[in-house]
């Protein structure tokens, strides 16, 4: 018998999450899949490429609808991404979906070369990212997909935090005349957005207003942010919530507004501390001149604890309750 | 052209090839000669393909794996008309679109290349590209034989005969010797024909300077539902006698006198052909 998942929420978040008005969507891998369906259904260059992947990337149902709009290339993630980019060259719109840990290690080089410097409309969607594998280990985390794919060239770069965003990443991939990756995990997410918002990549979205101390989250930490801005403002403390689904091109002008209003800056992100969100906000600020309290929240420089993905968000601070310490610790230095 | 003709024509290109190595005081001399004839007998025969086609979907595709050897396809892409020749002048200088490695900047050249091991796959998703869409062209590339330690190659080689892709044609250039020596000292690939052919090649060998071999193995490859590997012999530094077989000239520079020297022995052939 397994052991029911630890929930990434504890009462107070879920009582907090309900005062805010939130309810509980689906995964982001299942609206990923959805939304690629409906996308290849009226676009038949769209191709999903698999290695051995269709069954956790949830194309499943993309395999029997759509047979001949699918390729499997076997566990073999090098001649994916090249593959991704032959079809590419020709005039297909290729999806090379993969668990993140291997799409952007073990084909890091194909993304390198045969993707962003040869230039090729194809998407790279990067699944079961960040730490969704949880107790599995180090191989099977992918935190530092975001620090190395910064690192190159032609490609952006889009986290999605919750179903419509994901819905709208996929959707802009579809349409990208360039190559982007998408990355997102497997559990359930809260909806952040009002029907209304208007999604662009490049431009990060306010889903908190607040002055006092501002939380820049990105993908997946978005809603423990925004939890944290909710308990925060319970103790009468104003917090803005930025959520980046882009990370390259990142929204400077938005990052530099939020360190002008805002009292202290916290960063978070399901990654390692190192090259992701938090540095890239932290180089931004600098360089326009704006030096406030700052701190990057992610996963530390270490070998990481073992656990679910929530044991691992709640053991380094991400979480409602972990946020909140931080900004109020942060405040007093202020 | 005639095959007299194809073989009077490589001498200039080799001569062109060496020139375009000192100006660019860098390159692949050994390999640029060893895979010369492959590209002659491709470009000039084989490849559906011309400067006035380079945005018809419907073009042969050829994708260098071997980017290295650059030199070969520049010198031969320009003889073809792809570009002017005087731009042959730029390749290394600073600002040039001519990069030390094959880049989709250049009319003509399909993907950009040079980390080895990475053309089959692409060719594998262009081919499967060109199966989706029924159309009817072929996706060719050359490989070295050092390169294949690769393993990548060795996945699309799976998927190539999984996917029965017989309209892709890989061709090996098989020169025997790599950058630090004989492939067979270095990482034995032997023996190589049964090893694609187990892999459900269509597996043919050739005489990689022999006009005649070449163009009937390029030309008509098809085994129906199998991708054809053409392992072509060849000779590092073919055409110029103190580079034959020389690991050293895997990416030396000629100096004046050598070129000279060269450059003297290939006129020699040109006048007695
Ligand atoms: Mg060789």
């Amino acid at each position: 018998m397994s052991a029911p998942a630890p929930s990434m929420f504890t009462p107070a978040a879920k009582a907090m999450a309900q005062k805010l008005g939130l309810t509980m969507g689906r995964a982001n891998l299942e609206e990923f899949a959805d939304t690629l369906m409906e996308l290849a259904e009226a676009d038949p260059d769209i191709v999903a490429v698999t290695s051995d992947s269709r069954g956790s990337g949830k194309l499943a149902p993309f395999g029997k609808e759509l047979p001949k709009q699918i390729v499997e290339v076997g566990i073999a993630e090098q001649n994916l991404v090249g593959i991704a980019a032959g079809l590419a060259a020709c005039g297909k719109k290729p999806f090379a979906v993969s668990p993140g840990c291997f799409l952007t290690a073990r084909s890091l080089e194909q993304i390198k070369n045969d993707i962003c410097y040869s230039d090729v409309p194809a998407a790279l969607v990067g699944i079961s990212s960040g730490v969704s594998y949880g107790a599995l280990g180090t191989t099977h985390h992918s935190l530092h997909d975001l620090a190395v794919l910064r690192a190159i060239n032609n490609l952006t770069i889009t986290v999605p935090a919750d179903n419509f965003e994901t819905r709208e990443a996929i959707r802009a991939a579809a349409l990208a005349t360039r190559p982007v990756f998408v990355r997102f995990g497997k559990a359930a997410m809260y909806g952040l957005h009002r029907p209304d918002t208007q999604f662009e990549i490049g431009k990060a979205i306010t889903v908190h207003e607040g002055t006092d101390i501002a939380i820049i989250a990105t993908g997946e930490t978005v809603i423990h942010a925004l939890l944290a801005a909710g308990e925060l403002e319970s103790q009468g403390i104003s917090c803005r919530v930025l959520s980046v689904h882009t990370i390259k091109p990142l929204d400077a002008e938005a990052i530099l507004r939020t360190g002008r209003e805002c009292g202290a800056i916290i960063t978070v992100e399901e990654h390692l501390v190192h090259g992701g969100l938090g540095e890239a906000c932290a180089s931004t600020l600098l360089q326009g001149g704006e030096a406030k309290p700052f701190r990057i929240v992610g996963i530390p420089d270490e070998e990481t604890v073992t656990g679910a993905q929530a044991d691992i968000f709640r053991h380094y601070g991400i979480s409602m309750e972990g946020l909140t310490s931080t900004a109020l610790d942060l405040l007093q230095r202020a | 052209m005639t095959n007299a003709e194809l073989e009077l024509k490589a001498i200039q290109l080799r001569k062109r090839l060496l020139k375009v190595i000192v100006d660019a005081g860098a390159g692949h001399t050994g390999g640029g000669l060893s895979c010369l004839d492959i590209l002659n007998v491709l470009y000039n025969r084989v490849l559906r393909v011309s400067p006035e086609t380079v945005a018809d979907p419907h073009r042969d595709r050829y994708v260098q794996s071997k980017g290295h050897c650059v030199e070969a396809l520049y010198t031969v892409l320009s003889d073809r008309g792809y570009f002017p020749e005087a731009d042959l002048e730029t390749v290394c200088h600073y600002q040039s679109h001519y990069v030390g490695h094959p880049t989709r900047q250049i009319p003509g050249i399909e993907m950009n290349t040079g980390a080895l091991g990475h053309g089959l796959p692409i060719c594998v998703g262009m081919a499967l590209a060109s199966k989706m869409d029924d159309a009817p062209y072929r996706v060719f590339t050359m490989l070295g034989d050092g390169e294949l330690a690769e393993g990548s190659n060795w996945e699309a080689g799976l998927a190539a005969s999984h996917y029965q892709l017989d309209n892709l044609i890989a061709i090996l250039d098989y020169n025997t010797l790599q950058i630090t020596g004989h492939t067979r000292d270095v990482m034995s690939t032997e023996p190589v024909a049964e090893k694609w052919r187990a892999f459900g090649w269509n597996v043919r060998e050739v005489n990689g300077h022999d006009y005649a071999e070449l163009t009937a193995a390029m030309a008509d490859p098809a085994v129906p539902g199998q991708p054809t590997f053409i392992i072509a012999h060849t000779i590092k530094g073919k055409g110029v006698s103190f580079m034959e077989n020389v690991a050293r000239w895997h990416h030396g520079v000629p100096s004046e006198r050598e070129f000279e020297q060269a450059i003297a022995e290939l006129e020699h052939r040109e006048v007695a052909s």
